[in-house]
């Protein structure tokens, strides 16, 4: 039986852009479905039904949701190629728990109200994981690794985080600029984020533009 | 034998005596018959060792093994699990691995906050935070269908993760004068929440009730003053 693989996402979302690089890594075929957060749809609502969130990835008709579990599952599935956590344990853990603690800042810098503390609190994040990834290309080693599909995502904001922050990511963190460089160089990475430019359009503009996902601007 | 002892001394967590993430270690370990040392901290005055292996956010629980650290509650259970795989907590299919991990961060990010909440406040405000406790209670409540442990059969990671509801949950609800998870209304969870907490390994390993029902006391009127007047 041919695996059946979709997934429910929303353009800017960080959260589903992990599955999308996770997908594309593993060389897994799917069909993406754009959700509007305004209009769930009646999928969305019976996958999610706890959280009614994106993502959700739907493989052979069960849902899974959360994206750090989904990367989980997508890495257990299609353990056949490009694997996201490494074998040892101790390293498994090690990625686990960064991947958590940008997760937990997320939380931390969305709830924040002023735009100058969401952006002290991004940077303050990407501060503590340039030191996490010391001399390595990539949080994964020598390939991207959990980590690196993890925080990715956040390179499609680094306009927005650099209009609050009134600064440029590049002079304050030179370490986590050049890592973004190297991930972006992977077609499965630069393929499946959105462009900065849509991202800020979207959250400091409020703008949602109708233009179809693969459409280049 | 030399080996073993020696083996023995190399699994050592760290924990405070009530913390509900550092006992979900302490069922996961004893589940699998893994030996270790226990370091208990005093959270107000944090030892060097704690704040050299969990630099970043320098709470418990920690795990040490062969001098190398974990943190954070669920990451540790994986780390147990991938470890010692005897009496696995996660089943081998992908698709009920992640329901479990689901459950788990879903007793943390939502069902432990909503009740928490209800826990430290009163009158209607409490009413009103027991209404929403329960509505992500019943989503717990539903996945019990058909089944003893959320784990199915046997206690598994999800129900280690949710453990708290079978013990701390009931002194939550006497020092806040609440009920919250009802026998009529949740009948499986009540029935869930006995099986857990009798469970050999759970059942000796609660922290002592009535310590919890004075620190919670404290903690609640704490709270409660703290709160700006309506």
């Amino acid at each position: 039986m041919a695996d059946e693989v979709v997934l429910l996402g929303f353009l800017p979302s960080p959260f589903a852009a992990r599955l999308k690089i996770a997908l594309a890594e593993k060389g897994v075929e799917y069909e993406y479905k754009e959700e509007d957060l305004r209009s769930k749809s009646p999928l969305l609502v019976q996958m999610n039904p706890v959280h009614k969130k994106v993502p959700v990835l739907i493989h052979n008709g069960k849902p899974i949701c959360e994206s750090l579990i989904a990367l989980q599952y997508i890495d257990e599935v299609w353990n056949d190629k490009a694997p996201l956590l490494p074998s040892d344990p101790g390293l498994r853990a090690q990625a686990r728990f960064w991947a958590d603690f940008i997760d937990k800042k997320e939380m931390i810098w969305a709830a924040k109200e002023e735009e100058h503390e969401v952006a002290k609190e991004f940077f303050d994040c990407i501060g503590v994981l340039e030191g996490q990834l010391g001399d390595k290309a990539f949080f994964g080693g020598e390939t991207l690794g959990f980590v690196d599909v993890a925080v990715i995502p956040f390179y499609s904001w680094l306009s927005v985080f650099e209009k609050y922050g009134n600064c440029s990511v590049e002079a304050k963190h030179p370490k986590f600029t050049a890592w973004t460089k190297r991930c972006m160089e992977k077609e499965s990475v630069s393929k499946s984020l959105p462009d900065q430019r849509r991202v800020y359009d979207f959250k400091v503009g409020g703008i949602l533009t109708k233009l179809p996902i693969d459409q280049d601007l | 034998m030399e080996t073993h002892s020696k083996k023995m001394a190399e699994v050592k967590l760290f924990r405070t005596w009530s913390s509900r993430f550092a006992l979900r270690i302490v069922w996961a370990l004893k589940l699998k018959d893994v030996q270790y040392d226990t370091i208990f901290e005093d959270l107000s005055n944090k030892s060097p060792l704690l704040l050299q292996y969990n630099p970043v956010h320098k709470k418990v629980p920690v795990l040490v093994h062969n001098g190398k650290s974990v943190a954070e509650s669920l990451v540790i259970l994986e780390y147990i699990e991938e470890t010692w795989k005897q009496n696995p907590l996660l089943s081998e299919d992908p698709h009920e691995r992640a329901a479990a991990r689901f459950w788990a961060k879903f007793g943390d990010e939502k069902v432990l906050p909503s009740i928490w909440e209800a826990f430290n406040s009163e009158g209607k405000e409490q009413e009103e935070g027991i209404v929403k406790a329960k509505e992500n209670l019943k989503y717990l409540e539903e996945e019990l269908k058909g089944k003893k442990f959320f784990g199915g059969e046997h206690i598994g990671f999800a129900d280690i993760a949710l453990g708290w509801l079978a013990e701390l949950e009931n002194v939550f609800e006497e020092v806040a004068s609440m009920k919250v998870i009802a026998e009529d209304e949740f009948p499986l969870l009540s029935e869930w929440k006995r099986t857990f907490a009798d469970a050999p390994i759970i059942k000796e390993n609660w922290p002592p009730r009535d310590k919890l029902v004075t620190k919670y006391q404290a903690f609640r009127e704490a709270n409660l003053l703290n709160k700006a007047p309506k």
